[in-house]
């Protein structure tokens, strides 16, 4: 599938030709169409599909737009809850009521494929598209996470990778002025050439001002507002359904350019918009602009439009119908007006200085009519070219793959316990999975807003405040990938468990989840059964934790050409992005220590388990094993013993306990004030496996010895196992009396590690 | 005092400073768009952060040329009080009506964190009723906030107590360490002659909301109100 190559080997001498000749299959194939598609394409139409006709089929089948290979296992997935204002799918982001008026908009998309060639426009076209997926509801952003993947971070390809990343997303949300809140970034030589770009956007809204995503009332105007129409991005949803290979620079021109400046007019613009009531509908131009927005907004009820590409304000001259059509140009919205209305809506634009030009307008009878120079360039129905329409549906089929046979065989006693494990722990806190992202966010603006309530309260999940009400917003982005390699199934449902512990552990109450499912190459029945079985662990820790999927996206073609090997695809990489309402922003709970000689308790049961661990992997350099310790009903009754500890006021700190194991929680407790801890270790369970293990479920916390009765009350009233694991010293790091070096020290580890490679300082 | 947030299409601080001085300090606050040119009667012009026009030239190289900016030129030159923060001082400094420049990071790289910062002088409006050994702990957010002058712009400075605020380490040592992105005396902030035109690249109004546990912020515009009041 070469997509791009087209417009080379295809030279269209007249409008004529591209108008009259029929495409042939060559041309559909070379489009990534399959012969059953482009026969079905013919029975649509009863009759052979002209060239622009067969590239809007072929953007709108793609597997980014059409979910082809993905949307029967997705529909398995848990979309209703009690807090959920719109279903999944129905609307650009899902909308979650949050109380007293306030709905919140969310959504994380996968910005891979752009990255791995261009990382800088890559993530910041990132970040500009999942804010229009926001705004254009009518909320306006105030929130952004994003989670990132790289190989390792030895590697020069690599360091390129996360500087241009991390320098995209930075001036792009920098600049469009919405904070970074939270965010997580993971090094696996898996992902070596093909980089992991998952954004996400938080918005608030009042209810009832949402913008639908539809078109309705023939006669009704349609408008293109924001940036002008280009060449860059033509095919990006093509590029993006299929494998990155050595001739993937070829592609290049697939990647789009971003203007955040634009971003942030249109986003005010917008916002003016959905306060009148001049709109019948708005959805923004992502993957496959023009054609994607008219047929997704059309198909939505049932009407046509007819539009006239000539009107298209363009960049460049002598652009041909299929390239307006498919252009990927950034900062761009189709509008459908109410007729009569028009000039509010021009008159909005006129404001921030936006093009809102008349394209066309709404027809009865599902007919989408491109026109150009007066003639009709293309002419398909809109409900046959979107997903839950005509576009095809796949059941592919899957094959566990040996390995995960192999992984059931890892024996805990095969493993040498190391002597020194004070120095092991201190190698683990300098190791970039590990250490401090600080060189990555401080890059990005984190305060902006005036709303994030962890600058200098660090939680487990990010808080912003909702101005003007009691409660605040928690939100967190979670995978840990190498669980998930190592069992698709348990591995996504501790992503989901460890996005809902860290939004507990913040005094959070889990809403909803919004995902980005990148995986490899679907037609690969072994990655097919990550993928399977990745969903089916996704949809059993949501219905357990009553948090719905509101929508997201997949990403499938990600894999790393090893040197002189065959490419691997990528850990199966599901990232849960979820949102949850601390009901009383005083009782937002915090992470770091507060004083020396304070107790730390632990709250779930320490297990003889290291597998699948950072320490196991890193240390030892054992990859076969299975996913660590997790048992659903256990997490939860933690997590509900967390939230009665945090309502009754028995702790001052929680931090769960995640990568790195219960040292690493201890270290992360102890840094914001310099404190260190002196605990005693679980005689039922090695040493390593206690201090590096990573099983799940456990919650460390940190009290007042005043409340230490009443704490123990209330954990053995809840039936939760527990421990008092020792107290809070003044900065010495005590473990069964053997001395593991000073807090101030591991930061100075654990603070500069990755700015230290980064600077070629190490 | 009537306080007006001038908006370019690139602002993003300027509905927190308007938060700030509306919500929690109780001031009128007025919006003041880019294209008009009439300040509505304000006392005090509040050029916020963000990336006026987009900055792609040089951060408030465009922005100095907008219709609202003459206004704001004229009412600075006839004594009123103008305040630029992180871009709004970018802005005042390309308009010519504070002194020197700013110029990239020296890592090249955008710093948004806490950092703290001294009074340098307290012969200006916004640093009168601060303690003089006070440390405050202000956030910043920029890729160009490098402060530079020339040898005789920078003697005159320091001659005349231009210098507000200078960033220092927790317990208020000046030195290298201290300095976040390469300033020249770890300027972090400075007024005009006449003492009515301030700028600074620190966020005074993301350390003002009680909410976010930090409101060392505040102090500087609390000694803004409390001596204008007392000018009065």
């Amino acid at each position: 599938m070469r997509t791009f190559a087209l417009s080379k080997q295809h030279q269209f001498s007249t409008m004529s030709t591209l108008i009259h000749e029929e495409s042939t299959l060559e041309q559909a194939q070379d489009l990534g169409l399959l012969p059953e598609e482009f026969e079905k394409i013919k029975e649509i139409l009863g009759r052979t599909p002209n060239f622009t006709e067969l590239s809007i089929f072929s953007i709108m089948w793609s597997e980014h737009c059409s979910y082809k290979n993905s949307i029967k296992w997705l529909k398995t997935l848990p979309k209703e809850g009690p807090h959920l204002l719109v279903e999944a799918g129905q609307e650009n982001a899902g909308l979650v009521d949050i109380g007293e008026g306030v709905a919140c908009a969310f959504k994380i998309e996968s910005h891979n494929h752009p990255s791995a060639l261009e990382p800088y426009q890559g993530a910041a076209t990132g970040v500009g598209g999942i804010n229009r997926d926001i705004f254009t509801m009518g909320a306006r952003p105030i929130a952004q996470l994003n989670s990132l993947r790289f190989g390792k971070l030895d590697s020069n390809h690599t360091q390129w990778l996360l500087s241009g990343v991390v320098k995209g997303i930075g001036d792009y949300g920098n600049a469009f002025g919405i904070p970074v809140l939270g965010g997580e970034v993971f090094f696996d030589e898996s992902y070596s050439s093909n980089p992991l770009v998952n954004a996400m956007s938080v918005g608030i809204m009042n209810a009832d001002d949402m913008i639908s995503a539809t078109s309705r009332g023939a006669g009704n105007p349609v408008y293109i507002v924001g940036s002008s129409t280009g060449k860059d991005g033509i095919n990006g949803a093509s590029f993006a359904s299929k494998d990155i290979t050595e001739e993937s620079a070829e592609d290049l021109p697939s990647v789009q350019v971003g203007d955040p400046f634009q971003e942030k007019l249109l986003l005010e613009a917008t916002l003016e918009l959905a306060k009148t009531d001049a709109i019948v509908g708005m959805q923004d131009m992502g993957a496959a602009g023009i054609t994607c927005s008219t047929s997704e907004m059309s198909a939505n009820e049932g009407f046509g439009m007819t539009i006239d590409l000539d009107k298209v304000p363009t960049r460049q001259e002598g652009m041909l119908p299929f390239e307006i059509l498919l252009s990927e140009s950034q900062e761009r919205m189709l509008v459908v007006v109410k007729k009569g209305q028009e000039k509010v809506v021009e008159d909005i634009f006129e404001k921030w200085d936006l093009n809102a030009v008349q394209i066309g307008e709404v027809t009865e009878g599902g007919m989408l009519e491109y026109y150009m120079h007066g003639e009709l360039v293309a002419k398909v129905p809109a409900h046959d070219l979107v997903l839950g329409g005509g576009a095809p549906v796949y059941d592919r089929e899957y094959r566990e793959p040996a390995y995960f046979k192999k992984n059931q065989e890892f024996n805990i006693d095969d493993v040498e316990e190391p002597s020194d494990l004070a120095a092991v722990g201190m190698e683990l806190l300098g190791n970039p999975n590990i250490a401090s992202k600080r060189w990555v966010y401080e890059q990005y603006d984190s305060m902006v807003g005036t709303r994030n309530m962890s600058t200098n309260f660090p939680s487990d999940a990010g808080v912003a405040n909702i101005k003007g009400v009691k409660s605040a917003l928690a939100m967190t982005v979670d995978c840990n990938a190498r669980y998930v390699h190592n069992d698709p199934k348990k591995g996504t449902a501790i992503a989901v468990a460890e996005a809902a512990r860290n939004i507990v552990c913040t005094g959070g109450e889990p809403s909803a989840i919004t995902n980005c499912l990148n995986f490899g190459n679907p037609y690969n029945p072994e990655v097919y059964w990550q993928f399977v079985n990745a969903i089916q662990g996704m949809g059993e820790a949501c219905r357990k934790f009553e948090t719905p999927v509101t929508g997201g996206n997949v990403s499938f073609y990600n894999q790393t050409a090893m040197e002189g090997k065959e490419a691997v695809p990528v850990f199966p990489t599901p990232t849960i992005g979820m949102i949850g309402v601390v009901k009383d922003k005083n009782k937002v709970m915090s992470l770091n220590f507060k004083e020396k000689g304070d107790l730390i308790f632990l709250i779930g049961e320490s297990r003889d388990d290291i597998a699948s661990s950072e320490y196991l992997a890193s240390i030892h350099k054992i990859k076969e094993c299975p996913a660590p310790y997790f048992d659903i009903d256990e997490e939860y009754e933690v997590q509900d013993a967390v939230k009665t500890l945090i309502a009754k006021g028995l702790i001052n700190a929680a931090h769960d306990v995640a990568d790195g194991g219960l040292y690493t929680a201890l270290v992360e407790m102890g840094l914001p004030n310099r404190l260190g801890f002196d605990i005693t270790g679980d005689a039922a369970v090695r040493a390593d496996a206690f201090l590096f293990g990573e099983a799940q479920g456990r919650v460390v916390v940190s009290l007042d010895g005043s409340n230490e009765e009443a704490i123990v009350e209330a954990l053995t009233e809840k039936g939760v196992p527990f421990s008092l694991l020792g107290h809070v010293t003044r900065g010495k790091m005590v473990v069964d009396d053997a001395h593991f070096g000073f807090i101030d020290d591991a930061v100075e580890v654990y603070n500069n590690a990755i700015g230290n490679i980064m600077e070629g300082k190490s | 005092m009537k306080f007006g947030v001038v908006i370019f299409p690139g602002s993003n601080c300027d509905e927190d400073l308007i938060y700030t001085f509306e919500t929690i300090l109780g001031q009128e606050v007025v919006r003041l768009w880019h294209k008009d040119t009439d300040l509505q009667g304000v006392d005090f012009v509040l050029v916020p952060g963000g990336f006026s026009y987009g900055d792609y030239l040089r951060s408030g190289a465009i922005a100095r040329f907008s219709p609202i900016m003459e206004s704001v030129i004229e009412h600075c030159n006839n004594g009123g009080y103008a305040m630029g923060i992180c871009n709004g001082f970018q802005i005042l400094c390309e308009a010519g009506l504070l002194p020197g420049t700013l110029l990239h990071n020296t890592n090249h790289k955008f710093i948004c964190k806490n950092v703290y910062l001294k009074p340098a002088t307290r012969s200006t409006i916004c640093t009168a009723a601060l303690d003089s050994d006070e440390v405050l702990n202000i956030p910043i957010a920029h890729g160009e906030g490098r402060y530079y002058a020339s040898q005789e712009v920078l003697k005159q400075l320091n001659e005349n107590q231009q210098v507000i605020f200078r960033y220092c380490d927790k317990d208020g040592v000046f030195n290298k360490e201290s300095n976040p992105n390469g300033s020249l005396e770890n300027i972090a902030g400075v007024c005009n002659e006449g003492k009515n035109v301030f700028g600074m690249m620190p966020h005074p109004e993301r350390a003002a909301d009680e909410w976010l546990r930090n409101t060392d912020g505040r102090k500087i515009f609390d000694s803004i109100l409390a001596s204008v009041a007392v000018a009065k």
